[in-house]
């Protein structure tokens, strides 16, 4: 029997679960601004190229998380490109990467879901004399509650990848290490059952996440139809 | 919707603020990390100075190019060779010798090769005429880089027995030591990664005590000449402060279960 580890008693859990939400929420805001617009554009727009650029959007959903890490990390490191900005290893970092990580998902997802509905609504919005934009905000806004799946799905990606946040935050205590990096890190130094337990800790904080998602969607649902 | 931008706004809002304090960041290795040295160090340091250390944890070879990069103020790292080849290239300036402690070989407890004793090359010569599973770390740190250099001492290419009874993780030494343990095989470490380690299983401490197992760490700022943004009073505070008096007492006084791991230089 170990002795109860120290980071579950002195706060230093809570400040990690808190770096995690901030950065994880803070790109599913970000990616949700620009992947739905996008998605939509994609769905309802023709134009040369679009199949090819759909394709490539499915594909990225498959971005390896430390590839993008990697990406990230040239562009903000100080001999790069956005060097003087000094971003490298703030929390900053790691929302541009995991931002960058999760639009293809929402994008692409969400252009399915806008496609599906347009192909439904198409004849009846022209009928009332929708056109382009206007259309696609109308059934962006009509699918409101099926899109939610697709930026859930954006969450979940964000809150689990362990690649990209360790290469460009660093793994910084008390400035950039969230749950995976200490679950990463708590697994090197041999300590399974505390990595475990913050996989737990983890697992929960997604789950009650998803479950508030659930419950605000059928309550706007039953209110709104 | 206007209600999620809100909480979108104030989430973005507050991520500046942890910016607000003086800090350096530096580029460091897991062993000094994972071993709680910077956790027992620092704190004494930030209260005397009000300067937060950032600390990167990487492999040696990692930690150098963060620095060589500029993403580093100053650099704590145990691979002389390489520290005192990047001074001479001038990426590095004021090179202090902090500490040292040594590196051990761990295997199975029975020790099937009968490798155990204080002879370090011996031993690895002996392993790889038995042809006993050997985990290395294969990423350039400076573990591995001594690794090499015993092997190249004993004589023997590791390389040739890769895929075979030599492997290579290319991962730090806990994730090393995690697979060493999960095969039951020989590894070199650092002593402070193995005393903090936990998930030991079989393996227990085969050679110690080897004059070559000598293992010295350095501490470095970045070129300010060649990275004009490194915080050059603030990281030059770190470095005197770790080869002053006070902050050798501090190193001396940092034990595991009541064994120190770490000596300061006189």
């Amino acid at each position: 029997m170990q002795e109860f580890p120290e980071i579950l008693l002195d706060g230093r859990l809570w400040q990690i679960v808190l770096l995690s939400l901030q950065v994880s929420l803070s790109a599913v805001a970000l990616a949700t601004c620009a992947g739905l617009p996008l998605g939509a554009a994609l769905a309802v727009g023709r134009f040369r190229g679009r199949d090819s650029l759909i394709v490539v959007l499915n594909a990225l959903m498959g971005l390896p998380p430390v590839v993008v890490g990697l990406f990230v990390y040239m562009a903000l490191s100080r001999a790069g490109p956005l060097g003087a900005f000094g971003l490298l290893f703030t929390p900053g970092a790691m929302v541009i990467a995991q931002t960058i990580l999760i639009l293809p998902i929402i994008a692409a997802l969400s252009r399915q879901a806008v496609e599906d509905a347009w192909r439904e609504y198409d004849e009846q919005l022209r009928s009332l004399g929708a056109h382009g934009l206007r259309a696609a905000l109308t059934v962006l806004w009509d699918i409101r509650f099926s899109l939610l799946t697709s930026v859930l799905a954006g969450l979940g990606r964000a809150s689990a990848e362990v690649g990209a946040v360790m290469i460009v935050g660093g793994n910084i205590e008390g400035v950039t290490r969230v749950m995976t990096t200490a679950i990463a890190l708590e697994t090197s130094k041999g300590d399974l059952p505390l990595a475990l337990g913050l996989g737990l800790v983890l697992m929960t904080i997604v789950l009650v996440l998803n479950a508030a998602a659930y419950l605000v969607k059928e309550a706007a649902q039953r209110r709104y139809g | 919707m206007g209600f999620i931008a809100k909480i979108a706004c104030a989430l973005l809002v507050a991520l500046p603020a942890f910016g607000q304090q003086r800090y350096i960041t530096v580029a460091s290795t897991t062993s000094t990390e994972q071993s709680g040295l910077f956790r027992h160090l620092l704190p004494i340091f930030e209260r005397k100075t009000g300067i937060q250390v950032r600390v990167v944890a990487l492999g040696t070879g990692q930690a150098l190019d963060m620095g060589k990069r500029g993403d580093a103020d100053v650099a704590f790292v145990h691979d002389r060779a390489a520290e005192e080849k990047l001074v001479a290239d001038g990426f590095f300036v004021e090179r202090r010798e902090v500490m040292y402690n040594d590196f051990i070989i761990v295997g199975p407890k029975s020790d099937p090769a009968r490798a155990g004793g204080r002879d370090a090359v011996a031993a690895l010569i002996t392993l790889a005429e038995t042809k006993m599973p050997f985990v290395s770390r294969g990423d350039k740190s400076g573990t591995h880089a001594a690794e090499l250099r015993l092997w190249k001492e004993a004589g023997v290419d590791p390389a040739q027995g890769r895929g075979a009874w030599y492997r290579e993780t290319g991962s730090g030494m806990g994730p090393t030591l995690n697979t060493a343990s999960g095969m039951n095989a020989y590894a070199l470490t650092d002593r402070g990664t193995w005393l903090s380690f936990k998930n030991r299983g079989e393996l227990g401490i085969v050679v110690q005590g080897d004059k070559r197992l000598f293992n010295q760490y350095g501490v470095m700022l970045v070129s300010p000449a060649k990275h004009r943004h490194v915080k050059k009073a603030e990281g030059m505070a770190l470095i005197n402060w770790l080869t002053s008096a006070e902050g050798r007492r501090a190193i001396a006084g940092f034990k595991i279960d009541g064994e120190q791991l770490f000596f300061p230089e006189e």
